[in-house]
């Protein structure tokens, strides 16, 4: 009986607040400009935000008359046409209706049920309600894309971090691949320190995308190699060899994803939408590379440390339990830099570029040096190659 | 309608009448899964790093287990072979208790996956329509369909024939002995897949194996028939169920065949590996002799394998086997024997060493324990609750009152 009264403490606690919010939730939700972004009946609480300003401030007026800022798909309260017709978001719009106050409540109790009593609480638990019920990034409409940027970003505004999450798409007529000289590498592991900084890696446990085997001359399998050496580099008679997610043009981690939370993008990078991911790990289990590495806890990441020039499928900030890897720095590369590792290779033992482009140093690499490639048996076709210079 | 209510109604009530054995069982089975609770509460409270797991080794003992008791599921149904080989049996009766086995163990398997994910929160993303179901490539995806038709299949079969005989009526053998057939060949297939979730990772040469998928049903065809007998001889005698003698030695029988099944295919893969050991057969290696010093697993393969030779002789022996003082021993021997062998010996040394050759060891921690021991008392109770109303309408206790 007991027991009963308490459960009931709990929703009656519970629901008011999450009601409450829906009405009061719809404007706090602005970065900038003046948007009172009026939502559709079936979408409780997305889309309360509005990055540039210039939003057509109710629904009519939207449907009428898109302002040029939604067109460009930054803002997040262009006309819902869209999102109506698109069936699979629509169906979980409905389920988001109706078990308001049963499952999510129940994942969000701790923020849920201390009483939200500031607008900023109440616009936490908002942002987070809407980020739970999101969908999968590659199936949202350019809008939708907008919106969950913009609640990542004023959700580490509210922990006092500025961060600028990108969703720039893969670049037309490329397709990234990269080069890795065993005859250069000192084994210094410049590349491991920037790859952990510019990718925000948990630093508790210092996870690391890239391993350096040091291995003896005249031997070849990683597994006579060593990763974990602590001694002075190069050291005599050893070479070295690095690995790290190979961006396999025939991926076996994404055909066993049972939830398509990991895929191929267009430039051949395979991302993981870390939102999405439940945490199964059946991909890291088809890796052959040993490439995946996975969120045992939270991750440690202070303010300070965080890299703030993020994209929504790499190094944004992971949460507990899901899958990340490296995405040979997508968020620079789209812009045409090179990844960390490369920039801070003191060696030039490391060489990225766009294997569609005849005249990229890769390519030359690739026709005119003895290249091989790891486990080439698999047929995962890596689109990372080594090589020597003699 | 009202009928259906006045049964799951006498139903739960016939729950509440037992002697105190009765109670006391319940009241154990409910304080492990308490204590299961708390620790799953710390797992998703502090992450999955409170397991033993790890990068390195990033499946262990939860998927070990639900590897095994999707074996259990499968051999359940095939409670209902002797029955149709016999012919005369009462032929509904030996389907009840199998597929109650069923039941619970297909529950015991969704959970001990439950737990597994880093985000049990997202499972919702499984669903299709609503999240998206990657079908057909991913084999977990697979998995999971072949799963929940099966629970259904095993849970609607059963609730069918007790509800006619509830009301009095006797069950329509045209209406659920086409789904009795299509559960046997669905338990085939939910075993199968299992192992395809396995064995069709090329980057683990150990599990990429064809014959990965028939030793995962030879070895559930002589574990789960184990169970069973040891179940059906506790409620033989606990709840003076009439179960003859002639289901048990036909269920032995079985898994006898299968256990040797198993054995000659363990010989010849343990051939394979060892004959002209390549860079392919470490994990085989470490598993059975270790590898530059780590052998975590040695000691426990190796009692697995003996253990499980000396019972398999000992039940080829008609009167040894047909001893039922004797039988449950075996019986359980057996069950230990390759619960050990698939639990420890299938998974976990899959991932020694790396796909890079490193090797960092597994030991499950404790709250893995409890965890698991929390479902698989799950799993027990559910099929403590479920036999119990399933004799108590078979012996007429419970009847819909005119
Ligand atoms: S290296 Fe591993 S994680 Fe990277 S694409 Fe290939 S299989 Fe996937
Ligand atoms: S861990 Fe995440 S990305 Fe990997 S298979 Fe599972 S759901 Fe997909």
């Amino acid at each position: 009986m007991k027991k009963k009264l308490n459960f009931m403490e709990f929703m009656n606690r519970c629901l008011p607040n999450m009601e409450d919010l829906q009405d009061s939730g719809q404007t706090s939700g602005c970065g900038s400009g003046g948007c009172g972004s009026q939502t559709t009946a079936n979408t409780i609480v997305t889309d309360g935000g509005c990055s540039s300003g210039g939003c057509s401030s109710s629904l009519a007026e939207a449907f009428v008359e898109p302002s040029a800022t939604c067109e460009l798909g930054t803002c997040g309260c262009q006309p819902e046409s869209e999102g109506f017709i698109h069936k699979p978001m629509n169906r979980r719009d409905a389920i988001k209706t109706m078990v308001g106050g049963t499952a999510a409540t129940v994942a969000l109790a701790q923020t849920a049920c201390s009483p939200a009593n500031t607008p900023e609480e109440k616009e936490e638990i908002r942002l987070k309600w809407s980020e739970y019920f999101k969908g999968n990034f590659r199936e949202m409409t350019e809008k939708e894309r907008a919106s969950t940027i913009q609640r990542l970003e004023r959700l580490a505004e509210m922990r006092g971090k500025d961060i600028n999450v990108s969703k720039l798409g893969p670049q037309e007529n490329v397709l990234y691949g990269y080069a890795f000289n065993i005859g250069k590498c000192k084994g210094y592991r410049k590349c491991v320190d920037a790859c952990v900084h510019e990718n925000n890696q948990d630093r508790d446990t210092k996870m690391q995308y890239i391993r350096i085997f040091e291995m003896e001359n005249g031997k070849i399998n990683l597994e006579d190699g060593k990763a974990d050496y602590f001694h002075a580099v190069p050291r005599e008679g050893h070479y070295y060899i690095g690995t790290q997610c190979f961006q396999c043009e025939n991926p076996p981690c994404v055909k066993v994803c049972p939830v398509g939370a990991t895929w191929k993008e267009k430039d051949g990078i395979i991302v993981i939408d870390y939102d999405w991911c439940i945490g199964c790990r059946y991909c890291q289990a088809a890796c052959p590379y040993w490439a995946r590495r996975f969120n045992w806890a939270e991750p440690k990441l202070s303010n300070e440390q965080e890299n703030g020039k993020q994209h929504y499928l790499s190094n944004r900030k992971r949460k507990q339990g899901v899958m990340e890897k490296c995405t040979f720095c997508l968020q620079r590369t789209r812009k045409g830099e090179n990844p960390a590792c490369v920039e801070a290779c003191p060696t030039g033992a490391r060489v990225f570029g766009n294997l569609l482009d005849p005249q990229s140093e890769i390519r030359k690499i690739i026709a005119s040096k003895r290249v091989f490639r790891l486990k080439e048996e698999l047929g995962t076709e890596p689109k990372f190659w080594y090589y020597m210079d003699q | 309608m009202k009928s259906l209510f006045y049964f799951f109604f006498d139903g739960f009530k016939h729950l509440y009448k037992g002697g105190p054995s009765y109670y006391a069982w319940v009241i154990f089975l409910k304080i492990v899964m308490l204590v299961g609770l708390y620790a799953w509460y710390i797992q998703i409270r502090d992450g999955l790093q409170v397991t033993g797991m790890s990068d390195h080794v990033s499946w262990g003992f939860y998927i070990s287990n639900f590897t095994f008791f999707v074996g259990v599921a499968a051999a359940a149904v095939m409670l209902v072979l002797p029955a149709y080989v016999l012919h005369d049996s009462d032929f509904s009766q030996a389907v009840l208790l199998g597929e109650g086995v069923a039941v619970s163990a297909l529950i015991i398997c969704i959970g001990f996956v439950g737990v597994d994910v880093g985000r049990p929160d997202r499972l919702w993303h499984m669903i299709p329509f609503i999240g998206n179901l990657h079908f057909p490539e991913s084999m977990l995806a697979w998995d999971l369909i072949v799963l929940n038709g099966y629970l259904a299949l095993n849970s609607l079969i059963p609730f069918y024939i007790l509800f006619c005989k509830y009301r009095g009526i006797k069950p329509n053998n045209k209406l659920y002995v086409p789904f009795v057939y299509l559960s046997v060949f669905w338990a085939v297939g939910i075993h199968m897949v299992t192992a395809f979730l396995y064995a069709g990772l090329t980057a683990r040469p150990y599990w990429n194996s064809s014959l990965l998928g028939p030793r995962f049903l030879a070895s559930a065809f002589a574990a789960g028939p184990a169970v069973i007998i040891m179940v059906l001889m506790v409620i033989r005698n606990v709840w003076k169920f009439p179960i003859r003698n002639v289901t048990l030695d036909k269920l032995a029988m079985i898994a006898t065949v299968a256990a040797q099944v198993n054995l000659i295919m363990l010989g010849s893969e343990i051939f394979k590996e060892f004959y002209w050991p390549t860079e392919h057969s470490q994990s085989a290696q470490y598993l059975f002799f270790g590898l530059h010093g780590h052998d975590a697993l040695k000691g426990w393969i190796w009692f697995s394998i003996i253990l499980n030779i000396i019972v398999t002789g000992f039940m080829m022996v008609h009167p040894i086997r047909k001893n039922h003082r004797v039988l449950p021993v075996l019986c359980l021997l057996l069950f230990i024997s390759i619960w050990i062998e698939k639990g420890l010996g299938i998974i976990v040394p899959g991932f020694i060493p790396s796909p890079l050759g490193e090797i960092v060891e597994y030991t499950p921690s404790h709250i893995e324990l409890m965890v698991s021991a929390g479902i698989i008392a799950l799993g027990i109770f559910i099929f403590t609750c479920l036999s119990k109303v399933a004799v108590g309408i078979e012996k007429g206790e419970i009847k819909k009152s005119q």
